[in-house]
């Protein structure tokens, strides 16, 4: 008895890499043909990648929602999976499997003012909604793009930051960590830069996404000037194994951060994001 | 189209139609799966007649410890469950998911699998609703693993009214047993007296009544259906066991207590809760490849909260101390799991106690989380 399993959720569809580009040091960013249907997504949402022999793991979608007809992944080289990417060329295939996950609230935040703060790699996950916005620009109030990077030479798209940064409508503010003495911008923590940009605390949506310590600030900070529970995002990070709610390794609390998640309004997570090691 | 199944009325089956039942279902196609004496304990395994199945053993089991002996009655079934669960079969501890090939045309997919066709004798009311359960991740919710689906669909199952409680068991307090309910196609419950070694039949669905046919019976007699009521009541009240009612509550309201600390000294991280809960459902994936580099295999493997690596990320392990690993595993089966399936995640089957190597006590350490200890 032998039965094909073509719909299987656990297997990845085969999409060659059409684009490779280095980023900064260790990151890189790949776009794969997903053919001609396109490869629809929401912003926000994730897809489980597969490196030959190698494995598989959880990297956000980092294209324009608006162009399904390429599929975009930013990737830091942090370890097997995302090394043996980083070593791939273009023609070479990879396993998609997606896309998976809630989305940033782009649709509720139309009619309010729009704040992103990312830090490091945290921009790629967020650039969709960014690019979502520049699209769809009249529907919202101000738009504010806050990013954080170790250093200037770890910040990412600097090109398009600085093409936003162009804009009238949109105002960006970028700083580091540390810096050498030719940087002539702001040194110091994401969460400084909240204070000096101007939106309507009350009238806003909050969009984070970066390493967990400074969602935890950024949090903070935002609460103090008056932004609600409700109305900040963060995207949430754990180990998937999955994707799809059956393997259980991304469980935080009561969510399955893979299915639930990874975007969540921070009222629905505050009391796990309180208590260590859940 | 599906018809609604009544069920007919129970019927009565002598103890020599065992091996006729087993070897018919063989006769089917179904693989047929069973408790079997192995490495002494009650094992699942597959059987080929009745001569297989332990006749007039029982076990002793309390935390840590299970230990089998003989009966007083050479019955089939007074044993109560060992270490094997069914999830074995259904999601089994290691499988393929599917192989890639380099070709010259690029890599190629091979997701064909073998879905056998199991028959399962003797699941007890608390393995059922574990079925039950699994169904509820695997089947039921957004996305359906396929390999399971079909194994789930294809399954013939003979049901079992226990009629002696384990040491350990507390299903009537999670409110699964010890008699079964639905989700079978027969349910059996043995019969030892003067009047002989017999079993009461019930017919749970129309595959399990065409089925029947194929064994001699006779009618059921009052007597015979009040003898095998009594002696599954006698066996829900041998439990001393509960959970207490408010267990989800207490969990939530005490995540920052210090008495899972407590626990983690006794705790050895081992995972053999998870292992033979049967309701755990966590895995893991992982890649082979052939010697000569060209087909790589991904498989699905039991995967236990229970390890560091389980929680880890870029960075490090979420869950870094024994504590935190013993507290996501209690609060998700006991709490989180009713947010999302709507049931504990808990059948009281009393195999994470007897089978935890310093007898730690799912429902003691509740309790003791209650008294704010
Ligand atoms: C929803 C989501 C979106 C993500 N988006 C991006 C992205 O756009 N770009 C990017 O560079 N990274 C992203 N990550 C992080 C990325 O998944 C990890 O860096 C990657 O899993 C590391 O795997 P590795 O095998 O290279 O590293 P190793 O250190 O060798 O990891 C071993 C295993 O641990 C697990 N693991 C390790 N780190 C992480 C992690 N941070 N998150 C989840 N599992 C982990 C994986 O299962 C991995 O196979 C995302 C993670 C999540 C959960
Ligand atoms: S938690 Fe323990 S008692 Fe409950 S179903 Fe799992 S193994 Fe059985
Ligand atoms: S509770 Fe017992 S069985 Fe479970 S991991 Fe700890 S020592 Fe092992
Ligand atoms: S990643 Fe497997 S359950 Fe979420």
């Amino acid at each position: 008895m032998s039965a094909k399993a073509k719909t299987d959720p656990m297997v990845p569809e085969l999409m060659s890499i059409s684009v490779r580009r280095k980023e900064l040091a260790d990151t890189f960013t790949i776009e794969l043909d997903p053919g001609k249907a396109g490869f629809e997504f929401l912003p926000g949402q994730f897809n489980m990648l597969y490196a030959f022999g190698v494995g598989e793991v959880p990297i956000s979608i980092s294209g324009d929602p608006a162009e399904p007809e390429s599929l975009v992944h930013t990737i830091r080289d942090v370890g097997a999976v995302t090394n043996a990417l980083s070593k791939m060329k273009k023609g070479d295939q990879v396993g998609v499997r997606g896309p998976f996950g809630s989305c940033w609230p782009v649709g509720e935040a139309e009619g309010s003012d729009v704040v992103i703060v990312a830090g490091g790699i945290g921009l790629a996950p967020l650039r969709p909604a960014i690019d979502h916005i520049l699209t769809n620009r009249s529907k919202y109030g101000r738009f504010v793009i806050l990013y954080g990077a170790r250093s200037p030479e770890d910040i990412l798209y600097m090109n398009q930051l600085q093409k936003w940064r162009g804009r009238l409508d949109t105002y960006v503010d970028v700083t580091v960590d540390h810096a050498g003495r030719d940087w002539a911008g702001n040194v110091g923590v994401v969460t400084r830069l909240i204070g000096r940009a101007n939106f309507d605390p009350r009238h806003t949506k909050v969009m984070i996404c970066g390493p967990e310590i400074m969602m935890r600030f950024t949090i903070k900070e935002l609460n103090q000037i008056g932004v609600s529970k409700e109305d900040i995002y963060v995207s949430m990070e754990r180990n998937m194994k999955c994707a799809i709610g059956h393997c259980g390794h991304c469980q935080f609390g009561g969510h399955f951060v893979c299915k639930d998640g990874p975007v969540f309004s921070y009222a629905r997570i505050e009391s796990l994001l309180q208590v260590r090691g859940l | 189209m599906t018809t609604k199944f009544t069920t007919p009325q129970s019927v009565i089956i002598g103890a020599d139609q065992l091996d006729r039942l087993i070897k018919a279902l063989s006769g089917l196609g179904y693989q047929v799966i069973g408790p079997k004496l192995e490495d002494d304990a009650v094992q699942l395994l597959p059987l080929t007649g009745a001569d297989e199945l332990p006749l007039g053993v029982v076990e002793e089991q309390a935390p840590g410890t299970y230990r089998l002996k003989p009966a007083k009655t050479p019955a089939y079934f007074d044993f109560t469950h060992g270490a094997h669960t069914w999830k074995q079969y259904l999601f089994p501890p290691k499988e393929k998911l599917w192989s890639a090939s380099k070709t010259p045309k690029g890599l190629v997919i091979d997701d064909s699998m073998d879905t056998p066709k199991y028959a399962f004798i003797g699941v007890r009311a608390c393995e059922l609703a574990a079925l039950g359960v699994q169904d509820q991740v695997f089947v039921d919710g957004e996305f359906a693993s396929t390999p399971y689906k079909e194994r789930r669909e294809r399954v013939f199952i003979v049901a079992l009214n226990c009629r002696r409680s384990g040491g350990t068991c507390f299903c009537v307090s999670q409110n699964t047993g010890p008699n079964v309910k639905d989700g079978y196609d027969l349910a059996l419950t043995e019969i030892t007296d003067k009047a002989g070694h017999r079993f009461v039949v019930e017919v749970g669905s129309s595959r399990g009544e065409e089925f029947l046919a194929k064994l001699e019976t006779s009618q059921a007699n009052d007597t015979d259906l009040k003898v095998a009521k009594k002696a599954v009541k006698k066996a829900a009240k041998s439990q001393d066991r509960t959970m207490p009612a408010n267990t989800a509550d207490i969990l939530l309201r005490n995540q920052e207590s210090t008495h899972w600390q407590d626990v983690a000294k006794r705790c050895l991280d081992c995972g053999n809760c998870t292992f033979v809960c049967p309701t755990c459902f966590c895995s893991t994936t992982t890649d082979e490849t052939n010697l000569d580099g060209d087909t790589a295999s991904r498989w699905r493997q039991w995967d236990s909260c229970f390890t560091l690596d389980f929680s880890y990320i870029h960075g490090g392990s979420i869950r870094r101390d024994g504590a935190e690993r013993y507290r996501q595993w209690i609060s998700h089966k006991l709490t989180h799991w009713h947010d999302q399936f709507g049931v504990s995640g808990c059948v009281g089957c009393g195999r994470c106690i007897t089978w935890c190597p310093v007898g730690i006590d799912i429902t003691e350490e509740v309790k003791a989380l209650a008294k704010g200890k």
